[in-house]
């Protein structure tokens, strides 16, 4: 079966392209980039008149919540939700009941991915049992069983001597240590940005320094061990500076953040909706601005979700009581736009952060348009608006702050190892 | 006048609606010293209490306003009922409606349940203290006694003392206090001091004796005893030394100044009991105005549901 995407223009920031092309794909793979009317005869066409063709975008953070939280989300739903919102690579973390500590747990996902799956996921092992900061899994039979990263997300690693390890240890194998970075002690019974609008809701408040403290702790370990960090969901200006610095003098760290983290402040949870409500949580227009700066200068290097979807009675409680997260596949690509549309990234840029950057970070093929990768592709209207609605969303999680935002950018196609999901 | 069939907080009402509730508070308050102390505006209404924390005092003054105005209270007790199986605070709050209550009363340790219930209900949801929100009705009657004593609260000079950062009975005070012209000091050690408080237009103080001076209300806060184990405090002892309301830190304030606390008080760890019991004490008084002033409030809400 071969397929033909023609009259898209072509973004693959991996290749530097950019350019009214037409794309060749051969059964489950890339045949070629030709250009407009060069391509030889194929089976099927698909018209991408208007839209940007680009690699399928690759989430390095998300949480699939199988097994054992079914009832928030499965490896089906997930990834079909991610395959809506153009993510075509998931690399989903270990914090699922059980834990992802164990190569049967890693095999039990492939194979449910394999079977059921909508797009391909890559496991993340946890770095220490059970995630409590005790002991070093075996990295080594995770990543054959066929983890790309290890990471405790959703707990910090507390205990700084075993995350010391942790950075030794994965040299071996040269893969990313990914750290949630918070401070249990300073967030403790915190549930939102720690200011002026946590004083007037009367909620407790994360410090900043909550996440500020073990970002500056682990890049000194990273610094020591010459090992390879990767901060997660950076959330604060003193965070984005700690990195830039530790950059500039060649610490092998690497960063992401999130949409919500670019998009909102603190200002929206004054109506107490625990839509909002997430961990690291929503900080102030400061933060915002420096984590903009911060991916225009790149500091911080990967654009993912945290998707972290929640059941409705998890979210439909009292604020302090409520779940932690946001459902965030089919929302992603459009608030990146903003920060195109804001001139904050050109959409190459943008495009790089959400492609080829987190696959050369978890060294997977993935993330590129070149002949012979994965016939991954998203088919993109960039400028068309829709307004969101999360009870639509494919995700069990329907807890997404931005239910009825207007959004620009709509996943038309998507193209996820040569199988065409057609959404209009 | 009055538009919202809620009262969530301070924070959203109008100087003019505070006025107006002082004011309707005010005539209920003569209601209070007659003989036969029942007006009928609320028959056949029904009020229902829920609370997720014990109060003993709020519920007390809250039930006999409801009854002053001749409607049925009901306490839905929690400890007795479905919610400690794990009941929603939703379904809870849709059960209470469907057995056909007009006004539902709620204390939770949550902020913000109040805000989530209205949205839910059509009741009239009174917040009788949630978090370290607001408990506007303390504020309220807070006012309301300071109105017998001051001729007016602009200009007059409010110093609040205590734990301000898990205080919902200071934030409800800071909003009306503020909203009516007086100039709100607070004085707390930095540890119980909220981000950014002053951005609510108070001035920040740590002495107290600086915080305290030419004040014409002291307003002390209870202070929870557990602050200390969680590192707030050193201890109970000094913390009396530093903040406590003794007689010499009155002589500090004006010479009329009245001495506030909304109880339970901790005798000998926020106020001396000389200062407790003394002349300038008002602390008994605000008591007897919470039902007037609670009076006020669900008649009020009363005649908005109408
Ligand atoms: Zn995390």
């Amino acid at each position: 079966m071969t397929v033909l995407i023609k009259n898209g223009r072509i973004i693959d920031p991996s290749q530097g392209i950019d350019g009214r092309k037409d794309l060749l794909i051969k059964s489950r793979k890339i045949e070629g980039i030709y250009a407009a009317g060069k391509a030889p005869k194929t089976d099927k066409i698909i018209d991408a008149s208007g839209c940007i063709v680009i690699p399928g975008l690759v989430d390095m953070h998300t949480h699939l919540r199988e097994p054992g939280f079914e009832y928030k989300e499965t490896i089906y739903t997930g990834t079909m939700s991610a395959v809506k919102g153009g993510i075509t690579t998931v690399c989903c973390m270990p914090n699922t009941s059980p834990i992802n500590d164990s190569v049967s747990i890693t095999q039990f996902i492939l194979d449910k991915a394999a079977k059921e799956g909508a797009c391909t996921v890559y496991p993340i092992g946890a770095i220490t049992t059970g995630q409590k900061s005790e002991e070093l899994t075996e990295l080594e039979a995770l990543l054959k069983a066929g983890c790309i990263a290890f990471s405790d997300d959703g707990m910090p690693v507390i205990n700084s001597l075993i995350m010391r390890r942790a950075l030794e240890y994965s040299k071996i194998f040269n893969v990313p240590i990914i750290s949630h970075c918070e401070d249990m002690e300073l967030s403790k019974g915190g549930v939102m940005n720690e200011g002026f609008v946590s004083t007037i809701l009367g909620l407790k408040g994360i410090p900043k320094s909550a996440e500020e403290v073990m970002v500056a702790r682990d890049i000194s370990l990273c610094e020591l061990t010459k090992g390879r960090l990767h901060i997660a969901h950076v959330s604060t200006k003193g965070s984005v500076n700690l990195i830039r610095d530790a950059k500039k003098r060649g610490v092998n760290v690497t960063a992401e953040t999130c949409p919500h983290y670019f998009t909102l402040t603190d200002e929206s949870l004054i109506s107490y909706d625990t839509n909002l409500k997430v961990n690291p949580p929503i900080r102030t227009e400061q933060d915002v601005a420096a984590i903009k700066q911060g991916l225009k200068d790149n500091t911080i290097d990967v654009i993912a979700t945290d998707h972290a979807p929640h059941h409705f009675d998890d979210k439909d409680r009292e604020f302090d009581a409520a779940a932690f997260g946001i459902s965030g596949f089919e929302t992603a690509f459009a608030l990146g736009l903003g920060l195109v549309d804001q001139g904050i990234l050109d959409l190459t840029e943008f495009i790089r952060k959400f492609t080829i950057t987190p696959s050369h970070i978890l060294r997977i093929d993935k993330g590129s348009l070149s002949a012979g990768a994965d016939a991954d592709v998203a088919i993109i209207n960039t400028e068309t608006t829709y307004t969101v609605d999360s009870l639509n969303f494919i995700s069990k999680g329907k807890n997404s702050p931005f239910h009825k935002w207007k959004l620009k950018g709509i996943v038309e196609k998507t193209i996820a190892m040569g199988k065409v999901y057609d959404w209009r | 006048m009055f538009e919202s069939k809620d009262l969530l907080g301070i924070k959203d009402l109008s100087p003019e609606e505070i006025s107006y509730i002082l004011d309707t508070a005010s005539n209920f308050k003569d209601v209070l010293k007659r003989d036969i102390k029942k007006v009928p505006p609320l028959r056949g209404k029904t009020v229902v209490s829920l609370f997720f924390e014990p109060s003993t005092r709020t519920k007390t003054s809250f039930a006999l306003a409801a009854k002053r105005l001749s409607a049925d209270f009901v306490n839905f007790s929690v400890s007795t009922s479905s919610v400690v199986k794990g009941e929603s605070i939703r379904d809870t709050a849709l059960t209470i409606q469907s057995l056909g209550a007009d006004f539902v009363l709620i204390r939770h340790s949550s902020s913000g349940v109040p805000h989530f219930l209205s949205k839910i209900v059509d009741m009239s949801v009174i917040n009788a203290g949630d978090g370290a929100n607001e408990h506007p009705t303390q504020a309220l009657l807070d006012l309301l006694t300071i109105q017998s004593h001051k001729k007016s609260f602009k200009g007059l000079s409010v110093s609040i003392i205590g734990d301000i950062a898990h205080s919902r009975v200071a934030k409800s005070n800071i909003y009306a206090l503020t909203k009516l012209g007086a100039h709100v000091r607070v004085i707390c050690p930095p540890t119980l001091m909220p981000a950014d408080v002053n951005r609510l237009g108070v001035e920040v103080y740590h002495s107290i004796d600086d915080g305290i001076k030419d004040a014409d209300v002291i307003m002390t806060l209870r202070l929870q005893l557990e602050r200390q184990t969680k590192g707030y405090l050193p201890s109970l002892r000094e913390y009396f030394k530093l903040y406590g309301i003794n007689h010499d830190r009155v002589k500090l304030a004006k010479k009329d100044a009245i001495v506030m606390h909304p109880g339970p008080m901790n005798r000998g760890v926020e106020i001396a009991s000389s200062v407790a019991d003394g002349p300038q004490s008002v602390i008994l008084e605000q008591v007897t105005n919470g039902i007037a002033v609670r009076m006020a409030v669900l008649y009020l809400l009363g005649g908005v549901r109408k």
